[in-house]
């Protein structure tokens, strides 16, 4: 039986561990090598990277943690952040990451994930999708719209419907971040997450709002979340992986305890 | 030196970082005279077989391929590399390499867990490999690991024998093949952390004997 995922996102900026708060604010806290192998160490199922850099000549830094990480640990790693065309994916890849991420890019370019799965395989392509909860109306029938670039731009796309046109479209997975939960520590958006989950037959990683055990093990049974991002309650040292999939197997969750 | 052969199905450096750390010499090549005088053979890959095989046939490392395994040395079929040595494969309705006798068939859409849910695919992510036998390349794995897959096929070996390694994915399917001086898993030992390590590193020192 397969286990359910958790995974640390790690926030990177010219090179440095971020983490934002509903993205203001973001503190540095440290080498995003170094953390990746401490969460390797710690049983983590697989690294989610985001690139915040903006600047063109940061991204080749991005590159350089790409490789280095590769080179630390054995587990698979995704990169996601300003991944515009094939190329910036090719170059990811090659690298060493397994899979990138496209978020606003595909929204303002959606052939971007058709490229991406034709040269390198639908596995190799997550689509990330930032989600806020708004009043249901005729083009936002599931009371949740996309919205891109951190939050500040809402798009008029239903989420529901995207979830699924990224499937058609050839994304190997869907990584669903909710933007109200976001940094709040407060549990993830459950509502969302089953939602989506139910209604694609790609695997979907919850993001945004865990603070305890128990909002994981919400999301991952009644959300029916595939993976569970995670990220403020493990930087913080407020729990570590380990604690937190010990405590999801006595509650009843497969997860993978052997590493 | 290990050959792991380049037939541009993905990014194939993974297994050679991953044989990097371990200290072991590699080279990622689609050169058959360069993976003739290598010892080993790594034969790793995404993607899908149709593609696969054009590549492979136009290299003429398809038969370089039968030849290696038939001449005795040791050699590692990893995901789609797994496979293409099969007869055939549902994906693009595929002819393989025809090494092991059988099919790559795809999940049935309508596969269910135990509690009735319909299951994701592709299988993507960590689950368990039941080893009902010895072997020397599945060797010193603690009781329990998992490993990383991510795949849509899976590959239906028509002599069970050959099956070393199965996983529950909804039907129980072959995770890992060995006969004779090859193995092949459709997991990524490379993406596995230390149990994956560990069978990377027992293929690395094997001579090709399938018996203990």
């Amino acid at each position: 039986m397969l286990s359910k995922r958790i995974i640390p996102c790690l926030d990177v900026r010219d090179g440095k561990l971020t983490k934002g708060i509903k993205f203001k604010g973001n503190i540095d806290i440290g080498d995003p090598v170094e953390a990746a192998r401490e969460y390797y160490e710690q049983g983590a199922d697989e690294i989610v990277f985001y690139d915040i850099t903006a600047s063109s000549d940061a991204r080749n830094i991005m590159l350089d943690v790409v490789r280095r990480v590769a080179e630390t640990i054995f587990i698979p790693f995704s990169v996601g952040g300003g991944i515009r065309s094939v190329e910036d994916m090719r170059a990811v890849i090659l690298a060493g990451a397994e899979k990138i991420s496209v978020n606003s890019e595909a929204v303002k370019n959606p052939a971007l994930i058709e490229e991406g799965a034709k040269a390198f395989g639908n596995q190799c392509v997550v689509l990330g999708m930032d989600v806020k909860k708004v009043a249901i109306r005729p083009e936002i029938p599931s009371g949740y719209e996309i919205v891109i670039h951190g939050g500040r731009i809402f798009t008029g796309r239903d989420a529901l419907q995207w979830a699924k046109e990224g499937e058609s479209r050839g994304a190997g997975e869907i990584c669903l971040n909710s933007i109200d939960a976001d940094g709040t520590q407060e549990g993830y958006e459950i509502e969302l997450t089953r939602l989506v989950s139910s209604q694609v037959r790609i695997p979907v990683i919850a993001s945004g709002g865990a603070g305890k055990p128990e909002h994981l093990l919400d999301v991952l049974n009644e959300g029916q979340a595939d993976a569970a991002l995670i990220a403020s309650i493990v930087h913080y040292r407020t729990h570590t992986i380990q604690d937190l999939k010990t405590y999801l197997t006595g509650h009843g969750v497969k997860v993978r305890m052997q590493w | 030196m290990i050959g792991i052969i380049d037939y541009k199905a993905g990014n194939l450096t993974s297994v050679a970082r991953a044989l990097h750390y371990l200290g072991v010499p590699c080279e990622v090549t689609d050169n058959p005279e360069i993976l003739d005088s290598c010892d080993r053979i790594i034969f790793p890959g995404v993607g899908a077989a149709g593609e696969a095989m054009i590549n492979l046939r136009s290299k003429g490392l398809d038969q370089r391929l039968r030849d290696w395994v038939a001449s005795g040395k040791p050699t590692l079929g990893i995901c789609l590399g797994t496979q293409v040595i099969f007869e055939r494969s549902e994906e693009n309705d595929a002819v393989c390499l025809g090494i092991v006798p059988g099919s790559v068939q795809r999940f049935p859409g309508d596969l269910k867990d135990r509690g009735g849910r319909f299951l994701k695919i592709p299988h993507m992510g960590w689950n368990q490999v039941e080893f009902p036998r010895a072997h020397p390349v599945f060797k010193d794995l603690p009781s329990g690991a998992e490993f990383y897959f991510v795949h849509s096929y899976y590959p239906a070996p028509a002599d069970e024998r050959w099956g070393i390694g199965w996983t529950d994915y909804g039907l129980r399917f072959c995770a890992a093949i060995a006969h004779e001086n090859l193995v092949a898993v459709q997991f990524h030992p490379e993406k596995s952390g230390a149990p994956g390590l560990q069978i990377l590193a027992n293929f690395c020192r094997w001579g090709g004997q399938d018996a203990q």
